[in-house]
């Protein structure tokens, strides 16, 4: 696995191996072991052409715990108004001696152009792009589903996902949609007619546009973020409408089975898709999704920068 | 005296015959004809007439480094046009006398076909208030078609005025239609390969709407109104339903649209990115039938060179548009003629009778007769070739057919009389 | 491909193997023995066994090396296999790393820098069954099946019933 730019690169049983490898990285870090010495001498780049902090110390921490060195470019849309500086800034840390770029784009298919282009040689996994994919997300996801439904499980079927809100523009739901399908996951979307996605039909789910409807048959509730942008765009009235009909609130958390675990990728809008209280709940997995992000990160660094088999066989 | 005689060519109706041509007109038509003037051996070659581009962007003046009337002209004479349509959105915008005359000029000074410049219906292509229409058909280029292109006159109180205010000298509205509201920010086919890509979705009705209303205004006021590159099955059943009612409507479709699909997409090479966007297998199929049995009137290019610049960067950056002047015959003998779906008299008819019509271009399009304009094409039937990239003679190279082995091949081009593409070279001047 | 160990063999000398620690660990005192996946791992058990029948029982677990390794480049990636401790750990124990062949000594670094990371055992020591020479570093095993001069242009096969389905140790040349 060279690059990880969408989860359709990955076969069910290279996905489950990298959740076992992240499995077996999460007890190896989990004593004394902060740092493992696996990726020294090699660099990684975070290129990151649209903000997100979170994701960028997330790979930025997956990396240094392999000991790589970590260079960061952060360019937003305006500073960077052309396309051409995808191209001419990986070229440009490329010669600086790049291994490896994590690369987060506003436009959908960045990852693919700058991997398909050959404009540069290195390793590319795409952090997000555009309203597209997120790979690594969807893989963190899987990876705390797994533990919270069966450690060990290579097989998701019997467990029923409900996928909520913003489905149309989110790339967390397309990377979980497609990870979730793999790993054999009953997965339903729910959102307002206007947020769900043309030609949902051939997405190999469910979908629905009430949320109340199966509550209590959900093993997993998978929020995502709202952006309020969407309100100018006619999508939906205002954040009062969206929270009553698609928020998870005290009484829909009430509703859930007592083993469903709630999550939410972050950064969360109180209120809005998510309350508060089922934020903070027991139910509530979303901090560890945070610290499982890092963890499932160093298994795809790893991943992505093993080399081809060069070695002769017979040990070493 | 200027004499060509071509011999032994194959005539639309499958006949062989030889064609003498004298100065600019076709002298004589029939068979054993001598000259003591140039031959050129037709044997298994067809004879049509020159094609007519009523859709192509040559980017000069302001974009010269992407394409100039010049090479447009030399790509036009490969692809076996003897006259293109000079879309209004250059810089500045050809909105007056005095920029489709430069054009119109540097058209002549090219001399390898006729180049008809297309006014701009909006001063600036602003679609707020007409362009100098009148002075545009009055001055020496005479222009006919007026379009915005690249950008739809959304508003239909200017439409209905530009419409109107056309007639007065038999002029024609061409209309890019593409609801502004309905397409902020698409970027391709709406449907499920846009879902999938997290590309923004470009709805059918987008196109269809202002179809719709175009077709009802331009019959209110009794004017001529052109449809640019119809994309959509749902277009082809308005225009056929208008048509059917007997409205003054005709309509065109470019070689892309009869050839590939939004699936191209899924590479994120924005060398598929046009505009309107690749369609569905549906659609194709639509447009096809619609080409053959009348709906759709026309072939034209809506040959738009952009520099590698843009397009070479992600999808969202990368530029609308593609080149075609040179691959159209192929794609069009590969897509219709090759699946059986129309024969050598309608390609005739589409790349050639009918848009000459449509602009009003004289001289062009004519059919085979003592008197009339020499324009013709030599085409190869059975000829399969490689489009290749790197040979193009269009400034740019953002051609979406790289490598592909089309049926049907250009050998000669003949313009007024003149050869400006001799087994596929083209006339070079030093 | 030639035969270099048959299963008889390979069990005559995990035997010797198992006698040569008892010599040297008098009643087998805080001997904790750690296999090497992939092979090692079942080298260790069945040298624990064999120890347990000669003299005591003895502790056993499996240490992953994977991420500790500096060839990288040179490999693909594989799954993590999991490191298992004892249950009384490595802290002041002998360890004794078990793999089936040692070349480099890449390995046995590797398993080193791990072992490291784990605790500080009293000493380290190591159990192979094949030596096929060619070190790149100052390594050496204190007890060893076999000692197989080889060539590089030849790779040493070890096959084992727990995954092979059969013993064995070969030799062929390396696939070009």
């Amino acid at each position: 696995m060279k690059n990880l730019l969408s989860i359709n690169d990955l076969s069910h049983d290279e996905a489950i191996s990298i959740l076992d490898t992240a499995a077996e990285l999460q007890k190896l870090t989990a004593g004394t072991v902060k740092k493992l010495p696996t990726l020294r001498g090699r660099t990684v780049a975070n290129l990151f052409f649209e903000d997100s902090t979170r994701t960028r110390l997330s790979f930025e921490a997956a990396a240094k715990r392999l000991s790589a060195d970590v260079i960061n470019f952060s360019a937003k849309g305006s500073s960077v108004s052309k396309g051409e500086s995808l191209k001419d800034t990986a070229q440009t840390l490329e010669a600086m001696g790049v291994d490896l770029f994590v690369l987060r784009h506003p436009a959908s298919g960045a990852a693919t152009s700058l991997a398909e282009s050959g404009w540069v040689h290195a390793h590319i996994i795409n952090a997000g792009d555009g309203t597209h994919e997120h790979p690594t997300q969807a893989l963190l996801d899987s990876f705390t589903i797994r533990k919270h439904h069966g450690i060990g499980r290579n097989d998701f079927s019997g467990v029923k996902v409900a996928i909520v809100g913003d489905i149309a523009h989110s790339r967390v739901a397309r990377s979980n949609v497609l990870l979730l399908k793999k790993l054999g996951a009953d997965v339903t979307v729910i959102a307002p007619p206007t947020l769900i996605p043309h030609g949902i039909e051939s997405w190999g789910v469910q979908h629905s546009y009430d949320f109340d409807e199966d509550l209590a048959s959900f093993d997993v509730v998978m929020m995502l973020r709202v952006q309020l942008e969407r309100m100018n765009d006619a999508y939906f009235p205002n954040g009062r409408e969206y929270a009553r009909g698609y928020g998870l609130d005290e009484s829909r958390l009430h509703r859930l089975k007592k083993s469903a675990i709630v999550m939410h990728p972050g950064p969360m809008n109180r209120g809005l898709e998510i309350s508060s209280a089922s934020a903070d709940s027991a139910q509530s997995v979303i901090l560890e999704q945070v610290a499982n992000g890092v963890i499932v990160r160093m298994a795809v660094l790893y991943r992505s920068l093993g080399g081809p088999d060069i070695a002769s066989a017979g040990g070493l | 005296m200027n004499e060509i005689l071509l011999k032994n060519a194959i005539a639309l109706d499958g006949s062989i015959i030889d064609v003498l041509i004298m100065e600019s007109s076709v002298a004589q038509v029939g068979v054993g004809l001598e000259t003591s003037g140039e031959i050129i051996d037709c044997g298994g070659l067809r004879l049509l007439p020159g094609f007519v581009d009523l859709h192509t962007h040559l980017r000069e003046p302001g974009k010269e480094n992407t394409e100039t009337v010049l090479s447009g002209s030399q790509a036009a004479a490969r692809g076996g046009f003897t006259a293109v349509s000079a879309m209004a959105n250059t810089y500045p915008v050809a909105d007056s006398a005095g920029v489709v005359e430069q054009v119109w000029r540097l058209g002549k000074s090219a001399g390898l076909c006729d180049v008809y410049p297309i006014g701009a219906v909006s001063a600036g292509l602003e679609g707020e208030k007409l362009a100098e229409i009148g002075a545009m058909a009055e001055s020496a280029a005479r222009v006919r078609v007026f379009s915005d292109d690249g950008k739809c006159v959304s508003d239909p109180l200017l439409m209905r005025r530009a419409l109107e205010y056309v007639k007065s000298f038999g002029g024609v509205i061409a209309q890019h239609a593409q609801e502004p509201r309905l397409t902020i920010g698409a970027q391709m086919n709406e449907g499920s390969v846009a879902s999938e890509l997290g590309l923004a979705g470009w709805p059918a009705v987008a196109e269809e709407s202002i179809v719709a209303r175009d077709i009802l205004i331009a019959n209110a006021v009794q004017s001529r109104l052109h449809i640019c590159h119809l994309s959509t099955r749902g277009s082809v059943e308005i225009v056929r339903w208008a048509k059917a009612q007997g409205m003054a409507v005709t309509a065109e479709v470019t070689p892309h649209h009869l050839l590939l699909t939004d699936e191209s997409a899924r590479t994120y090479d924005p060398i598929y990115k046009v505009n309107p966007p690749l369609r569905s297998m549906e659609d194709v199929l639509a447009l096809r039938a619609a080409l053959a049995d009348g709906t759709i009137d026309i072939v034209a290019t809506d040959h738009a060179p952009h520099s590698d610049e843009d397009k070479e960067c992600e999808w969202a950056s990368a530029a609308f548009g593609m080149v075609g002047l040179e691959s159209a015959l192929g794609i069009v003998v590969t897509t219709m003629i090759e699946s059986g779906l129309m024969d050598w008299q309608r390609l005739a008819e589409v790349m050639s009778y009918a848009p000459a019509k449509i602009g009003g271009y004289e001289g062009q399009g004519e059919m085979l007769a003592v008197g009339a304009q020499a324009n013709f094409v030599l085409v190869d039937p059975q000829s399969e070739w490689l489009v290749d990239r790197e040979a193009l003679l269009s400034r740019s190279r953002n051609t979406p057919f790289p490598g592909m082995k089309l049926t049907g091949e250009v050998i000669h081009t003949i313009y007024r009389g003149k050869v400006v593409l001799r087994n596929r070279k083209v006339l070079s001047y030093e | 491909m030639s035969l270099i160990l048959d299963g008889t063999e390979i069990s005559r000398a995990l035997k010797r193997i198992a006698h040569e620690i008892v010599e040297h660990h008098h009643g087998l005192n805080s001997v904790v023995l750690m296999g090497i996946p992939t092979r090692g791992k079942y080298l260790a058990e069945r040298l624990a066994a064999m120890l347990a029948s000669i003299e005591a029982p003895v502790e056993h677990g499996t240490l992953d090396i994977t991420m500790h390794r500096d060839d990288i480049r040179l490999r693909p990636p594989r799954a993590l296999v999991p490191t298992l401790l004892p249950v009384g750990g490595i802290e002041g124990k002998s360890v004794i790393l078990v793999d089936d062949v040692l070349f480099s000594g890449r390995t046995i670094r590797a398993a080193l820098d791990a072992l490291g990371e784990l605790g500080r055992p009293a000493s380290v020591q190591l159990a192979v069954l094949v030596d096929r020479g060619h070190r790149e570093l100052p390594i050496r095993a204190d007890y060893v099946g076999k000692n197989i001069p080889t060539s590089l242009k030849e790779s040493v096969k070890v096959s084992l019933i727990e995954i092979d389905g059969i013993d064995s140790v070969e030799i062929a040349p390396v696939s070009p």
